[in-house]
């Protein structure tokens, strides 16, 4: 290293370097989004007002009152709720099922299923979107609930099965073997013992497939056609179809849109990034 | 009969998923290539077998053409400004001289973008990219632009302008990762190689880089992959336009489908693109294999 400067200096040009860089990172990372918020507090007339300003002069909950209290628009609200819990819960126990199978049992055609499990993470939703299409008609399944259930599955259940037979398989045999020692069924062992020690796993999954129902835009658009079905980002699509544009009613439909995962990430946040890294990293 | 029982128990748990994977992968897949190979389905009562006739169609199709190099520009350029900006982030949290709350802090603001939905980032950015609107205001300011820009519906920028949005929506993925694997790598090596007398660029690029190779191939393969099939963004920022300058693959296959009402082009379509994921899933599989021995 060279000598040029004194050690106690060097130190404090790095550190103020490096702070330079963490703030700058900041503002590009947060910039965008505090934009958004300041523009869901502004009136309409007030969106492109020059020069720009974060606080205006009109600032206040108007919008959010506007938006919450129209019931097409608070009926996007319930429907995303709706359907991404319902695609949570029965995400958790098909895949709770399936990694308890993975994870301690051999049998025939293991490998090609596991293989045919990871590889349906690289299908693309439009390819499967065609045929979804015709089946979801042709089963009279068109504009429900039930549709979007359904088909949010094919994303969330191949990452909800790795993860848990990844989690049960760092699990001792010896815990369910106790119980069944005891004369209790296998799902006894399954239910009593290794789901209650395998929470921070369940949290994990249940977080990160609750936030890609709550994301997903392309088969509510295209499964869905009335109003009273539609979940927010599609709802949020509709208000920009309209001749004018409320700006800041879209702003506060993105917040409100953004604040059950954004919840979910500051709360969860150790388990939000335990699901997001698990994929890379474990591989 | 106990024999039968234990050997089916498996099965039994396993009923659910295999029924449900079914339905919603193995029988669309097979639907999606019969579609590829008839003359126009669902809209034609009796279609007939058509062979191979709709993939020379496709292929030899302008519009798909210019729509896959779109979608490549558009997928290598967010692979590639994804990793450098996910890793500078990575190594900026990962540096001895911060306190724990500041590292903190920090994260959870870098970790935003990831939060919201691609619908909320596209209209975000519209509003932000308008002529009128922020950017510009700020651009302007600093003396970098003399007159509004049309970020979105000019030709020249409209595609560079989504692929921006695309890099800022999903760096954070790459940060995390990378910053758990580099918490990961031991602090011994670095301390042998300043011994030996490294220098910080090589200490990044023989150690750091070597040791987070593993994860940055999964990664940028399973980025790839998901980029290559990003929809909703487009859709909601340009729609694929101005006049085609961001038409992806994802685009042109939906409005060939749901638009244009060409159930068997769609269809071919959507197979090549499905082949090409299963091209780039095969090296990510090949990898991890590697990996495991």
């Amino acid at each position: 290293m060279n000598n040029t400067l004194s050690k106690p200096v060097k130190s404090g040009v790095t550190r103020a370097l490096l702070l330079l860089a963490l703030l700058a990172g900041a503002l590009y990372a947060g910039f965008p989004v505090l934009w958004m918020i300041s523009s869901s507090f502004k009136s309409n007339t007030e969106i492109f007002a020059y020069p720009p300003r974060l606080i205006t002069d009109s600032f206040s909950l108007r919008t959010y009152a506007s938006v919450l209290s129209n019931p097409e628009k608070v009926r996007f609200f319930l429907n995303s709720y709706l359907v991404s819990i319902l695609v949570t819960i029965c995400t958790l126990i098909v895949g709770v099922f399936a990694g308890y199978s993975f994870s301690r049992y051999n049998f025939r055609f293991k490998k090609p299923l596991n293989m045919i499990i990871i590889s349906i993470q690289a299908v693309p939703p439009i390819t499967l979107l065609i045929p979804y299409f015709s089946l979801i008609v042709a089963l009279q399944l068109y504009n429900t609930y039930t549709a979007l259930v359904l088909t949010y599955m094919v994303f969330t259940l191949s990452y909800a099965i790795i993860m848990m037979t990844g989690y049960f398989n760092t699990l001792p045999r010896e815990l369910d073997e106790a119980v069944m020692i005891d004369g209790g069924s296998s799902l006894v062992a399954l239910w009593r013992v290794l789901v209650p020690i395998s929470l921070p796993g369940i949290v994990s999954v249940g977080v990160y497939t609750f936030m890609i129902a709550w994301n997903e835009f392309l088969f509510a658009l295209t499964l869905t056609k009335t109003n009273d079905m539609r979940t927010v980002p599609v709802g949020i699509q509709l208000l920009m179809g309209q001749h004018s544009y409320e700006w800041n009613e879209m702003m506060a439909m993105s917040v409100l849109g953004s604040l059950p995962v954004l919840l979910l990430f500051l709360f969860f946040q150790r388990y939000f990034i335990a699901g997001m890294t698990a994929g890379s990293v474990k591989g | 009969m106990q024999k039968v029982i234990r050997k089916s128990t498996p099965f039994l748990y396993l009923s659910p998923t295999i029924l449900l994977l079914t339905i919603l992968s193995l029988i669309p897949i097979a639907m999606v290539f019969t579609y590829s190979l008839m003359d126009n389905v669902v809209m034609n009562r009796n279609p007939v077998f058509v062979g191979i006739a709709n993939y020379v169609e496709i292929l030899t199709n302008s519009v798909f053409q210019q729509a896959f190099s779109n979608t490549m520009y558009f997928t290598v350029m967010s692979v590639v400004f994804h990793l450098i900006l996910g890793l500078s982030f990575a190594m900026l949290l990962n540096a001895r001289m911060l306190s724990p709350i500041v590292k903190a802090f920090f994260r959870t603001i870098y970790i935003l973008p990831w939060v919201f939905t691609a619908t909320i980032i596209a209209i975000l950015w519209r509003l932000m990219l308008n002529p009128n609107g922020v950017v510009n205001y700020l651009l302007a300011t600093v003396g970098l632009i003399d007159s509004p820009v049309e970020w979105l519906s000019s030709r020249q920028l409209a595609l560079h302008s989504v692929t921006f949005i695309n890099i800022w929506a999903g760096y954070p993925f790459y940060m995390v990762s990378l910053l758990a694997g580099l918490q990961g790598i031991p602090e011994e090596l670095y301390e042998a190689g300043t011994i030996d007398g490294a220098d910080r660029r090589q200490l990044f690029w023989y150690i750091t880089i070597p040791q987070l190779k593993p994860i940055i191939v999964s990664l940028a393969m399973l980025d790839f992959i998901w980029t290559m099939h990003q929809f909703t963004l487009i859709w909601m920022t340009t729609g694929g336009g101005p006049i085609r300058a961001t038409e992806m693959l994802s685009t042109y296959t939906y409005k060939l489908a749901f638009s244009s009402y060409q159930f068997s082009h769609a269809s071919a379509s959507a197979f090549i693109i499905l082949a090409l994921s299963a091209f780039v899933a095969l090296f990510y599989v090949r990898q991890q294999r590697a990996t495991d021995e």
